[in-house]
């Protein structure tokens, strides 16, 4: 629970949604002096989400963002220097000026993956990592995010249920802000919930209110350990609303004032501020002591940004192969005899379709309604059904039949 | 030894990596229990386990992507695709994920993706492709065709240590069809070097895959008829061994270039283009290209003979070369 994180920690949570959005503010500031090389995206009023979910990762999960998570990357331990780089095309960028915005990661220590701006794609990648975390026997949970909008993307739906079959340890935080650049959700989906796309894969899911840190966390921590526990995907949706345009040059006018007005009332610093006041978990004297150390780090680092120089455009040409400049290890936490024959050479498993897919068993009330072929089967088929007591085949179903009303064709719906 | 078809050739790289890097895993549609649809990784389950190959569902992108974020932690997975078509599914996970990678952000991508490619059994537009321009245009990804089972087993296994990003294609006219007897002990055949097959003097045809079959035995029937042709199996198109294929021209003054990818766009364009720019003055004729049509590739038996090319066509253009 919650209640669990110490005051440290708590104040930790408002350092880094606080970190994120000074950060940002100053960037904007940046953009309007033209000192962005290329866009510039805002997540002003999904700190939160950000924050609240790379939180309960450890050290040793990995993670990869999508473009309004600046917050997870500083709580990954990126440093705003980083961003302000990255955003200027500067040589001292992570990337030296390769690429821009949050499109970096950490391979070796922060265990960071970088994202494309294509979406979708990091789900499959990410279940990827996480599979081979568990191959390798590391206690490993992978994390990655995604917009409203792209959870409409085929690669969405490839990642998810790949992930799902494979049980990997994945967890998809879906930010709903409500606006795929300028389409309203309802014009994307024909859901409410997004979560709901979570029972198509057969995975756990959860919706939280995105604007409110320590329930995000909660939902979070609660996601990251059942999936270190083996059972598979969670998906979160964590509800908020995007509060800029798509990027700096979308004055979003497309949006109704009066949304912006209440998710404005829903601010996820102001009300996390609020929390620790009634909670007396600071006091003004702290809380200018935090914001202060914020300004004292971002002042260092965005002047080490705009000082530092463009990348030599010698560099252009280079490092489009690894020439043996990285060396690629797997980092092992199993013995390898486990995996190498012939200790590897199992029995064959799980390739049985157990109710051979028969349609008697299915569960009606699940469904609106289920065809069910008006044929007498064939006696084979029937003696492979019903024969064999023994088998098993029939357990745990046998028990509904006939308890169930029997299945309506499709086309008689809402008729008895 | 017995002799070997490329089927098997691919099945002791894999099997050979599998046993001697743990880190080698497998992950594709229908390759565990049923062994893919081509029999490449037959027995390998029985041998390397579940963990290690890795059955997935009908999801190209998956596929790739998995395998994207498995090198990420220092694994070298090899991804196949049931027939190298469907790696279109998978076009941005390819070019936008995997091949920016490095470049981008210093992470390696040490993967292959390996596949049934080509045509010249029937498949059809879906089932027949030859996709190398695609991905050789792509800075970032290596493209490996071999046209023999020795080259097969030494350059796949070249393909998984490699640090890079490999596309393996594997043609499937030459699964069975050819058989070769195979070193006993370990060997490897490096990626980014051709290597001359043939002889000659009064041209040079660059091949590879198939038709490098189709070359070879289009330059003895021209031997036949006092035409001295060298052959040239390029064996990797990216990188291109241009040293191989320069110093060949500079040797015979003449250039043919036989590729079963259709015309427009496709590598003897490139190679044509990069021996003008460094062998102008070396070549005693233009440059000519056999290729398949600017089609997709037909179905049925006597419209996908047409747009193949044959031993005629090669024969007919290095005829018409030699006499320039």
């Amino acid at each position: 629970m919650a209640q669990t994180l110490s005051r440290e920690q708590h104040l930790d949570l408002y350092y880094y949604m606080r970190l994120n959005r000074s950060l940002e503010e100053r960037m904007v500031r940046l953009f309007r002096q033209s000192k962005i090389v290329g866009g510039l995206y805002s997540s002003l009023g999904q700190e939160g989400i950000s924050v609240g979910t790379a939180y309960a990762l450890e050290a040793r999960d990995w993670m990869a963002p999508m473009i309004r998570n600046i917050g997870a990357l500083l709580v990954k331990g990126c440093k705003p220097r980083d961003i302000f780089t990255q955003h200027m095309a500067k040589y001292t960028s992570p990337t030296l000026g390769k690429d821009g915005t949050s499109h970096f990661g950490d391979l070796k220590t922060k265990h960071i993956v970088s994202p494309i701006s294509m979406l979708g794609d990091l789900i499959p990648v990410l279940a990827g990592v996480g599979i081979a975390g568990r191959y390798l026997g590391q206690k490993i949970v992978a994390m990655t995010w995604i917009g409203d909008g792209g959870t409409s993307t085929g690669v969405f739906h490839e990642g998810m249920n790949f992930a799902a079959v494979q049980r990997a340890p994945l967890v998809c935080v879906v930010e709903n802000n409500q606006w795929a650049y300028s389409t309203p959700v309802k014009r994307q989906v024909p859901i409410r919930n997004l979560a709901e796309r979570a029972k198509s894969y057969g995975i756990a899911s959860a919706i939280v209110d995105g604007n409110d840190v320590l329930a995000v966390y909660q939902a979070a921590k609660d996601a990251v350990e059942r999936c270190r526990a083996g059972d598979g995907p969670v998906m979160i949706e964590a509800k908020t609303h995007r509060m800029r345009g798509h990027a700096q040059h979308d004055p979003a006018e497309y949006v109704p004032k009066a949304m912006v007005e209440y998710w404005t009332a829903q601010d996820p610093i102001g009300r996390y501020e609020k929390y620790l006041t009634n909670a007396g978990l600071w006091n003004e004297k702290k809380k200018a002591e935090i914001d202060a150390r914020i300004e004292r780090e971002l002042d260092e680092d965005q002047k080490f940004a705009e000082e530092s120089p463009l990348p030599p455009a010698e560099l252009a040409e280079q490092g489009v192969f690894c020439d043996g400049c990285h060396e690629i290890k797997a980092r092992w936490e199993r013995p390898v005899e486990e995996v190498t024959p012939p200790r590897c050479s199992i029995e064959m498993d799980g390739w049985t379709v157990e109710d051979f897919g028969q349609l008697e068993n299915i569960e009606t009330e699940k469904m609106e309604s289920v065809a069910v072929s008006k044929l007498a089967p064939s006696d084979q088929r029937s003696e492979n059904v019903s024969g064999d007591a023994k088998s098993g085949v029939r357990s745990g179903g046998q028990k509904n039949t006939g308890a169930k009303s029997p299945a309506r064709h499709p086309l008689r719906k809402g008729k008895n | 030894m017995a002799a070997v078809t490329m089927v098997e050739a691919i099945r002791q790289a894999l099997s050979e990596e599998m046993e001697r890097d743990p880190a080698v895993v497998l992950i594709g549609e229908d390759i565990s229990v049923y062994g893919g649809a081509f029999k490449v990784t037959e027995g390998l389950l029985n041998k390397f386990g579940w963990e290690r190959v890795i059955d997935t569902p009908i999801s190209e992108s998956a596929i790739i992507g998995a395998a994207v974020g498995m090198s990420y932690m220092g694994l070298r997975p090899v991804a196949e695709m049931q027939f190298i078509d469907f790696l279109a599914c998978a076009f941005n996970q390819m070019t936008n994920f995997v091949a920016k990678s490095h470049y981008r952000w210093g992470a390696p991508v040490p993967m292959v993706v390996r596949g049934p490619s080509g045509g010249g059994v029937h498949g059809g537009p879906f089932h027949s492709a030859n996709p190398e321009m695609y991905y050789a245009h792509t800075p970032g990804l290596k493209v490996v065709y071999p046209s023999t089972p020795y080259d097969a087993k030494g350059l796949l296994k070249s393909a998984i240590r490699d640090n890079n990003p490999v596309l393996f294609l594997e043609h499937k006219f030459l699964y069975r069809r050819i058989k070769e007897e195979l070193p006993e002990g370990e060997y490897t055949v490096p990626l980014g070097k051709a290597i001359v097959r043939r002889e000659g003097a009064d041209l040079t045809i660059i091949s590879y895959a198939a038709m490098m079959h189709t070359s070879l035995e289009a330059a003895e029937k021209l031997a036949a008829e006092g035409i001295s042709a060298e052959v040239i199996d390029l064996r990797t198109l990216m990188p291109l061994d241009k040293e191989t294929i320069l110093a060949s021209v500079k040797k015979t003054s003449k250039l043919l270039i036989v590729h079963e990818d259709t015309r427009t766009g496709g590598i003897a364009g490139e190679i044509a283009a990069m021996v003008c720019e460094n062998a102008f003055e070396d070549l005693d004729g233009p440059i000519q290209r056999v290729t398949s049509l600017d089609t997709p590739v037909p179905y049925s038996p006597p419209l996908e003979e047409r747009f193949l090319p044959g031993v005629p066509d090669v024969m007919r253009a290095a005829r018409e070369l030699a006499q320039y």
